[in-house]
């Protein structure tokens, strides 16, 4: 029962969809506790700003539930709502100038002055007391008759806050609230926001995709990706021990490796085995993430690995080393610098690696084979060897299947599963080449090889698979699977045997 | 460096010679004319006779009141056909506004001849109501010249500050008066100038609709073609005189509310 009392906003499998393919928000559940800072994090496109709006009420959604203080409110117009909102770029009215933007709430508003009264405008002296005390918090006193054209794009977003925080609302929303303004101001903003946080008590949902931000100014980070929550936490909890390769690629630098267990608590990869923390069945594939601060640098004798320095940089505070082990890269933040073509050791702890389950071990799909007996999945069509479909049948001269028992099917739009494996795919530039075609969305690191993920456009179709080239983000590519590595197996069949 | 801006001035050449020669030069002999009589000598004595004629007064009140009626009607009628091309959720939203202002494609002439058909059928002899004849057809006319800057006010309009404005506790109606109506005011400032000036003096459309009555374009065509060039100026004068003062008053009201003067035309 405590616990219920703590929560102020819950959304209950929302869902938002703007059309049949584009899905903002996916079956996302969320809760937020009275009086905490919350970040939504992610890149763009992951749904946190379509998040935030339907937390606002610019956005409904299309199936799902979100409760404030236990009431629903997921239909209600955002007037009705005790949540404001500070705008991304300002969106303060150029019609009027910092004192009527700041009180534009408050002459709306009704309150009930004595209890049994009805609710009464709030009198002219109560709005300016208000309006002055919002324009001291924001150290924008005295600049109630300024035009709001004469500010600049700080002091804009400070009458933002000040017009959002004079409603004395319960949740502040801040939609990317500081990515229009410089580092500097934004980093003595961020000092500020998170100050009048503490004085104010009331509960700020923040949305960015900085992770610096989110990481500095949190009790708690939502990470977010194609719509779906990756993980919630701590920043400190997000940062060392990150749910997924996604999470654990966005915040902060990290090498990602793949890797299996071996043993108890004991992992694989580079070449080396190394005595870990988290306990996974042996012979599960695993990915693995070391944050390049924790990599410690010894003499090559001492080191688990030995490796060589291919590129120094200096980054102020430390020098970032990357070196070559075996085929792996891994990057190390140390204050000590090397110089390139220095042989190092490396040694890991069983504290700086973290181990995560590998969230995909192959592509799957359904499909269907065609006329000329290929297979169509994932917006493309695909040479296959639709044999294995019935073991021991062969091809006929007409194209018709004859099975082992010597039956005659015409496999013609006949629905299968498909899987290929993530070491299975490549890419092409020429669009011909392979038999289904998309973007790349997105290119993960993994010391010798990239984890690509390349998206169709008609379907949204994922092809998941590692590569060793380097490729770029939203490269147009088509994808070549090599006949003998698409696996078929008849749908019905499948369900017959569950 | 130097020769390439000295031939980009020179782009200007043909704007500035037909300036000079169309707008800048007729307009100093309307000054001329409106000045002297019919001997050369200067005298205010047109300037005096417009003012003491109840005539032409009461042409010029006339004028005020066709032009203001129509853009009032104008008005009433392109904001929220405007409102909603602009705002609304149309996905063929050009082909709508196109069909709004196809109608600036077909000569007025036959255009007001169809109307007249039309106001025929309906009120049986049109020469009955001549005024409320000359607005409709003024309306018809000029509309589209109220709709567009309009719509393209509304369409630049930021949906941002009305999501703020909602959020801020107001509700559609608060939004519409407190938010888009100020910011569209650029908008109507245009649209009103450039409908109000041209049905002050179309007598065309009068003509066509069987209204006997002068405007001030009739009055000036009549002098004119009675070779007074010297009265004939005089109103021309005044005229500009009025719609700059009306253009100046609209101006200096859209610069308080707004801080957008690129919209007034």
């Amino acid at each position: 029962m405590e616990e219920k009392n703590d929560t102020i906003i819950e959304m209950i499998d929302v869902t938002r969809q703007f059309d049949e393919t584009t899905i903002a928000v996916d079956h996302v559940n969320l809760r937020i506790k009275k009086g905490e800072f919350v970040t939504l994090l992610g890149p763009s496109g992951c749904g946190k700003t379509t998040t935030l709006r339907m937390i606002a009420g610019f956005d409904l959604p299309t199936s799902g539930k979100i409760l404030l203080n236990g009431k629903d409110i997921s239909l209600l117009p955002p007037n009705k709502r005790p949540i404001n909102t500070v705008f991304q770029r300002y969106a303060l009215f150029p019609h009027l100038n910092v004192y009527d933007n700041i009180a534009f709430g408050l002459k709306l508003k009704r309150v009930v002055k004595k209890p049994g009264d009805k609710p009464q405008k709030l009198t002219k002296a109560e709005i300016d007391k208000k309006v002055k005390r919002a324009l001291e918090m924001v150290d924008l006193a005295g600049f109630e008759k300024r035009s709001i054209s004469t500010l600049s794009g700080g002091q804009q977003q400070r009458i933002g806050i000040a017009r959002a925080l004079v409603n004395e609302p319960e949740i502040l929303l801040l939609d990317e609230s500081l990515g229009a303004l410089d580092l500097k101001m934004r980093k003595e903003m961020q000092i500020e926001l998170k100050e009048m946080h503490r004085k104010l008590g009331i509960t700020f949902i923040y949305v960015t995709h900085d992770q610096e931000e989110a990481l500095t100014m949190s009790d708690t980070v939502v990470v977010m990706a194609d719509g779906m929550i990756q993980q919630i936490g701590t920043p400190v909890e997000i940062y060392n021990e990150p749910n997924n390769v996604f999470v654990a690629d966005f915040i902060g630098e990290s090498n990602i490796y793949s890797g299996a267990m071996v043993g108890k608590r004991l992992v694989k990869f580079c070449g080396k085995q190394f005595p870990c923390l988290d306990d996974f069945e042996v012979g599960e594939l695993v990915d693995i993430v070391v944050r390049p601060e924790d990599v410690k640098m010894t003499s090559p004798e001492q080191g688990q690995l030995r490796g060589k320095v291919i590129s120094v940089v200096f980054k102020g505070v430390h020098y970032e080393i990357t070196a070559l082990v075996g085929k792996n890269e891994i990057v190390i933040q140390n204050t000590e610098s090397r110089n390139v073509g220095d042989v190092i050791g490396i040694c890991l702890t069983p504290d700086d690696i973290h181990i995560m389950k590998k969230t995909l071990l192959s592509n799957r799909y359904i499909g269907y084979i065609t006329k000329k007996n290929t297979v169509a999945f994932g917006d493309g069509e695909f040479e296959c060897d639709v044999t294995q479909l019935y073991p021991g049948s062969f091809l006929d001269e007409e194209g018709y299947l004859i099975t082992k028992e010597g039956k005659r099917i015409d496999l013609t739009d006949t629905d299968v599963n498909v899987e290929v494996g993530l070491h299975d795919i490549s890419m092409s530039d020429n669009p011909d080449e392979g038999g289904a075609r998309g973007h790349i969305i997105s290119i993960i690191y993994k010391g010798d090889h990239y984890a690509y993920i390349v998206r169709t456009e008609e379907n949204e179709e994922d092809f998941v698979f590692d590569c060793e080239d380097l490729w770029n983000e939203n490269d147009y590519v088509s994808l070549v699977i090599p006949k003998d590595k698409i696996k078929l197996s008849l749908v019905s069949a499948g369900e017959d045997e569950e | 460096m130097k020769a390439i801006t000295l031939n980009r001035k020179h782009l200007c050449i043909p704007y500035a010679a037909f300036l000079i020669l169309f707008v800048i030069l007729p307009l100093l002999v309307v000054l001329y004319y409106a000045f002297t009589n019919a001997t050369g000598e200067f005298t205010l004595e047109n300037f005096i006779s417009f003012f003491s004629n109840t005539n032409t007064i009461g042409t010029l009140f006339y004028s005020l009141a066709l032009g203001i009626v129509t853009t009032v009607c104008c008005l009433l009628i392109a904001y929220p056909t405007a409102y909603l091309l602009a705002r609304g959720k149309f996905k063929k939203r050009s082909v709508l506004l196109m069909l709004f202002v196809t109608p600036m494609w077909i000569n007025f002439t036959l255009r007001i001849t169809a109307l007249k058909e039309i106001l025929s059928l309906i009120e049986g002899n049109i020469a009955q109501y001549p005024f409320l004849n000359s607005v409709i057809g003024m309306t018809y006319d000029f509309l589209p010249f109220m709709i567009l800057p309009l719509y393209t006010c509304l369409l630049k309009l930021d949906t941002s500050l009305l999501e703020a404005a909602s959020d801020l506790g107001a509700d559609k109606a608060t939004v519409f008066l407190k938010v888009t109506l100020p910011l569209s005011v650029p908008g109507i400032v245009s649209g009103v100038t450039m409908v109000l000036l041209p049905s002050m003096t179309n007598y065309v459309v009068l003509d066509m609709l069987y209204n006997s009555t002068y405007i001030m374009g009739s009055l000036i065509g009549s002098y004119f073609s009675a070779y007074d060039w010297h009265n004939g100026s005089m109103i021309a004068l005044i005229l500009l005189v009025i719609i700059f003062l009306i253009t100046l008053a609209t101006n200096r009201f859209s610069d308080d509310e707004s801080s957008s003067r690129g919209a007034i035309l």
